[in-house]
């Protein structure tokens, strides 16, 4: 069986104004996907199409409306404190230093102890941050504040991270060099990982599975198995087999016919 | 450097213009003294100015906490529950409208012409900037902070404690700001209508002696009450939240 495994789950917003209900939204229909312990999958999909509505009821932050959802054969109905999550924005708090923030999920877990510290202090080092555990959010450049998100959402060693176009909004060098930090964490930590792109770049060179959605309602147009070799590097964005990989997700996407 | 130098300057200007309106149309005294009348009065009097400036920055600040103790729980609990928040929150908008300047005699008749009433006053108008900003900081938690919080089930309390009151934070002191300054109004206003101490019973007391010089020296006493107060609140948010943008050193990213 698979470490993670959904099916048909289906996702319908009900629309309301003061006219009365309107036409329901169907913003996931259909989506049946699997995959295992240590892997990294790619949602990959138009901005707006469902994709993070679905990451979000992997998560259990919003309910389904119909299917299951499966991760190492428990049905998700609810958060999971097993689980890490990383936003599209930072989403730091203002009024914590760097380590305090880092720190937060161990205080709600009730973990924060000299241990729970000297990880954050280790995740820290390892995205580059070492030094800055005193400083403050707002003096941190975005990419910083993001590799701050990543270590709060690696610090309760999460068996699964789900990310939601976590770099997204970072310029195209940032968002290259979270790419690469993200690939040494993984190999590090073993984790699986849920990932929610709209860059067939990113999803590709990242992935071992990447799931192409069409536009609303979100359906799952293709299933990408990547195989490129790791350790993946800047060489690798420029091989004839990620070429042809890319070229398959955007005709998946509807952008090449 | 302009900036420790040209509000001096434009203070002295102000002030010579001031002299000289009353030298060059002779107006007398008890209309408007001159600028030098008023700090000789000060001067002369400058005990009575203390111990009634006294009075009226503890019937200030007394009200004032009162509004803070009493406003911040109220908006806690209208923010945290949806009955009470349906059941009082239109009342407490509708009461916002109520001049509370002219419930002052009312609450003099049943407090007296003592402290309580003083307070009461200074209570009732700093109470609703702080009750409808902190209720304003707590309905506005950024949606994925407490998205965070709960996909690590955290507790109500652990939210609120961690994540809400915190952000709401901001909010509170720019609430307290406009309290402090209201609660200077209302302790006056409470002296104005029946009280035999405070500044403002000097004021009203000195006019009615024709003694306009101490009546001014009184006000600027005032004044600089009313921006002493605002600056404890400044310091309280200086202790409080050294992560508000404008009070932290930005680092050029």
């Amino acid at each position: 069986m698979s470490f993670g495994q959904l099916t048909k789950v289906r996702r319908v917003f009900e629309r309301r104004s003061w006219r009365g209900p309107g036409e329901p939204l169907v913003a996931i229909e259909d989506a049946t996907l699997a995959f295992e312990q240590g892997e990294l999958v790619s949602l990959l999909g138009p901005s707006g199409c469902g994709k993070t509505t679905l990451l979000r009821i992997i998560a259990g932050l919003i309910p389904k409306s119909a299917g299951s959802v499966r991760i190492r054969g428990e049905e998700v109905d609810g958060p999971h404190p097993d689980f890490g999550f990383v936003f599209q924005s930072p989403n730091l708090m203002p009024w914590r230093k760097v380590l305090d923030n880092v720190l937060f999920p161990m205080e709600i877990l009730g973990r924060r102890n000299a241990r729970a510290k000297q990880r954050a202090m280790d995740l820290l080092g390892m995205v580059g941050l070492e030094g800055f555990h005193g400083a403050r959010p707002h003096q941190l450049s975005g990419g910083m504040q993001q590799r701050v998100a990543l270590c709060r959402a690696l610090i309760h060693e999460p068996t699964l991270l789900l990310m939601d176009e976590p770099f997204g909004a970072l310029d195209e060098l940032t968002r290259m060099e979270m790419n690469d930090l993200l690939l040494q964490i993984r190999s590090r930590t073993q984790a699986t990982v849920v990932f929610v792109t709209h860059s067939i770049g990113e999803a590709i060179y990242l992935s071992d599975q990447v799931l192409v959605f069409s536009r609303r309602p979100a359906r799952i147009a293709e299933r990408i198995v990547v195989d490129l070799p790791y350790p993946r590097s800047a060489q690798t964005r420029f091989s004839p087999r990620f070429a042809e990989l890319a070229q398959t997700a955007s005709r998946a996407l509807g952008v090449l016919h | 450097m302009k900036r420790i130098l040209y509000p001096p300057i434009g203070i002295v200007l102000t002030l010579a213009l001031w002299h000289w309106v009353c030298v060059e149309f002779k107006i007398p005294t008890v209309a408007l003294p001159t600028p030098w009348q008023v700090f000789v009065a000060g001067v002369e009097r400058w005990d009575l100015l203390l111990s009634e400036g006294w009075v009226t920055l503890k019937e200030t600040l007394y009200g004032f906490l009162l509004a803070l103790g009493l406003g911040i729980p109220i908006a806690v609990a209208v923010s945290n529950s949806q009955t009470l928040n349906l059941m009082f929150s239109p009342m407490l908008i509708a009461l916002q409208s109520v001049p509370k300047v002219a419930l002052a005699p009312i609450l003099l008749v049943w407090l007296g012409t003592g402290i309580e009433s003083k307070l009461a006053i200074a209570w009732l108008v700093a109470f609703f900037p702080i009750v409808v900003d902190t209720s304003a900081g707590l309905q506005s938690t950024p949606r994925e902070l407490l998205e965070l919080a709960r996909s690590l089930r955290a507790s109500r309390w652990q939210v609120f404690i961690k994540v809400q009151f915190p952000a709401a934070l901001p909010f509170v002191v720019t609430g307290a700001k406009v309290a402090v300054t209201l609660a200077v109004i209302g302790a006056v206003i409470g002296e104005f209508i029946g009280s035999s101490e405070g500044l403002g019973f000097l004021l009203l007391s000195a006019t009615s002696q024709i003694n306009t010089p101490l009546a001014f020296a009184a006000l600027f006493a005032l004044a600089a009450l009313g921006i002493l107060a605002y600056l404890l609140v400044v310091a309280a948010e200086w202790l409080l939240s050294p992560w508000l943008p404008h009070s932290t050193e930005r680092s050029d990213s």
